[in-house]
């Protein structure tokens, strides 16, 4: 089993650390005194309940939202609040719970504009598509032909991606995502919405990006089956607060869990 | 009734038929006006697709480009450097404008934005008429080094005309369309436009700054405008009446679609032809002048059978 493996071959190095994240929207508390961190090289999957504050967890980490108190800390820096492209700048990249994709742009339009940082060649050169802007162009038109490959969406290449069902838009957005070559990955709900063989072909996507890139990855996911079956650790939060966290079998056999799941009279 | 449908569709063709000649040199000013709609048309679409906002100051942006090269070169600047001084000025706008307008206003609705033009508009009228007067001034046409002579040949055995600003507009035209269709198409920061255009979001995520693109988007549009002025100043004058003519993107952006790079130069082309010819063949049945609001006319019909424009995305409703 891959996932296990890479367990035991990750370091036990701290990625990312969250200390007591508190995050309020008016009077409504989305998040409460939050803490869990995520080790270099496995997938650590985040469930809970509906409305428990999973993907405000997300935004929080990628700087979408600036929480009123806590600290994260990523690769050893603390930063309070931060603009999502300066995350993306540190090695954060991410996909969303409902597909946020350049609808008109093709496929391979959408993953290159995943190299965005990495291409460096200034205004001037694109002015007139020349010099070095071409060459850098074509470099990492080479690298998205990998991922491509790899995500095994050679057939809709040239494809505008508002027009690919949604199993396939879910797989190019995990594309763009990996095309940044990102430490940490954040996956918000990457199988909500398929069917059987799809979540299949994206279980194995994960599990290979986490095996072959060493990628880190956070996974929000409501199939209970996968989660089990794929992440290393799992937090579980349930109205903005963490009830518990620890490998997948101590986590399914956690009382808290189980009443927050099914609900229980209080 | 049979008199005036005569008049309408059957007089214009003996007319063709009679004078060949007149009917290629109209066709030809509409095509040089057409170019120069699709050009300030190209100017609102570049703004919209990016940031979704309609751009009520494209108009007085392309009066103030001109005004600044003409003023630079009363002042005694060199029109060389005049010319790369106004290119400085228009991104200075655009970052301006992106630093004091629209920073403050991410993620209001458009509506709110497009108010905010509007007061650009009107602040832009009151800043260049204080620094560069109101009267009309001569554009620098041979100064920049445009060809100001004209080109005659005989066409259908009648003499045709072509000025060679006109004609030198045309190419100066095609080849900034080219250019930005090639900028948006295949660059990095072409395709970083389009993503914001997309989704704010999402592009946020790749690690694209919104500001960035928002100052790039406004410059493209400057020099879109700052072009359009010089060729424009060039064949009448340099006024504040420029930007009414500016106004005339409205009917080219209904047609063309508020999207679509190719639809702002079909739809230039079509209402620069079709007001010319109209004014020319139809107008003296009305006792003339109908150039100024024919096109209006051809929008609104358009509208019955294509709201979304020639080449604009059709809006499919998901029940």
């Amino acid at each position: 089993m891959s996932a296990v493996e890479t367990l035991v071959d990750a370091a036990d190095e701290t990625l990312l650390a969250v200390e007591g994240v508190t995050l309020s929207f008016g009077g409504v508390q989305a998040i409460k005194d939050v803490s869990f961190d995520i080790k270099k090289g496995e997938i650590r999957a985040i469930i809970g309940p509906n409305g428990a504050g999973k993907t405000s967890m997300l935004n929080v980490i990628n700087g979408f939202y600036h929480p009123q108190h806590g600290k994260i800390t990523f690769k050893g820096k603390t930063r309070e609040d931060m603009r999502p492209h300066v995350a993306a700048t540190q090695g954060i990249s991410r996909t969303f719970q409902n597909v946020a994709l350049f609808r008109g742009m093709s496929t391979l339009d959408n993953i290159m504009t995943g190299r965005t940082l990495k291409m460096t060649t200034g205004l001037f050169w694109h002015l007139f598509r020349y010099g070095p802007a071409e060459k850098e162009e074509l470099e990492h038109r080479e690298f998205v032909e990998r991922i491509i490959d790899f995500l095994e969406i050679q057939h809709i290449r040239k494809t505008p991606v508002g027009r690919l069902p949604y199993g396939l838009q879910k797989r190019v957005e995990l594309g763009r995502a990996l095309a940044a070559q990102p430490d940490l990955l954040l996956l918000d709900e990457p199988m909500a919405g398929m069917n059987l063989e799809e979540k299949e072909d994206m279980s194995r996507f994960v599990i290979d990006v986490n095996d072959q890139f060493g990628t880190t990855i956070a996974l929000i996911e409501h199939d209970m089956g996968v989660v089990m079956d794929l992440s290393n650790r799992v937090v579980v939060l349930d109205h903005g607060e963490k009830i518990a966290d620890g490998t997948p079998d101590e986590v399914k056999s956690n009382q808290d869990v189980i009443d927050a799941y099914l609900g229980v009279a209080h | 009734m049979g008199e005036i449908l005569h008049g309408l569709f059957v007089n214009p063709f003996i007319e063709i038929a009679g004078a060949p000649d007149l009917f290629v040199q109209v066709l030809w000013e509409g095509f040089v006006s057409g170019t120069l709609y699709a050009l300030i048309a190209l100017g609102f679409v570049l703004i919209f697709k990016a940031s979704g906002v309609f751009n009520f100051a494209q108009g007085i942006m392309v009066v103030f480009g001109a005004l600044s090269l003409v003023g630079l070169f009363a002042a005694g600047v060199p029109a060389w450097l005049a010319l790369i001084l106004c290119i400085g000025i228009m991104f200075g706008l655009a970052w301006g404008v992106e630093r004091v307008v629209l920073r403050n206003l991410v993620n209001q609705e458009p509506i709110i934005l497009f108010m905010a033009t509007i007061g650009l508009n009107y602040f832009l009228i009151g800043f260049g008429e204080f620094i560069f007067g109101g009267e009309p001034k001569t554009m620098i046409t041979s100064e920049i080094g445009l060809p100001t002579g004209s080109f005659d040949f005989e066409v259908l055995g009648g003499l045709v005309s072509l000025q060679q600003i006109d004609v030198s507009a045309a190419v100066i035209a095609g080849l900034l369309v080219a250019g930005l269709a090639i900028f948006f198409n295949k660059t990095r920061i072409g395709r970083a436009l389009r993503a914001v255009a997309d989704d704010h979001q999402a592009a946020m995520s790749v690690g694209i700054t919104l500001q960035q693109i928002w100052v790039i988007v406004w410059f493209a549009a400057g020099i879109v405008a700052l072009t359009t002025g010089i060729m424009w100043g060039a064949r009448s004058d340099v006024s504040f009446a420029l930007s009414i003519v500016a106004l005339k993107a409205l009917p080219v952006l209904i047609l063309g679609g508020f999207t679509s790079v190719p639809g702002a130069i079909v739809g230039g082309l079509i209402i620069g032809i079709s007001e010319k010819l109209a004014e020319f063949y139809w107008g003296p049945l009305v006792g003339g002048s109908i150039e100024s609001w024919f096109p209006y006319f051809l929008a609104l019909i358009f509208l019955w059978f294509r709201p979304q424009g020639l080449f604009g995305e059709k809006i499919i409703e998901r029940v």
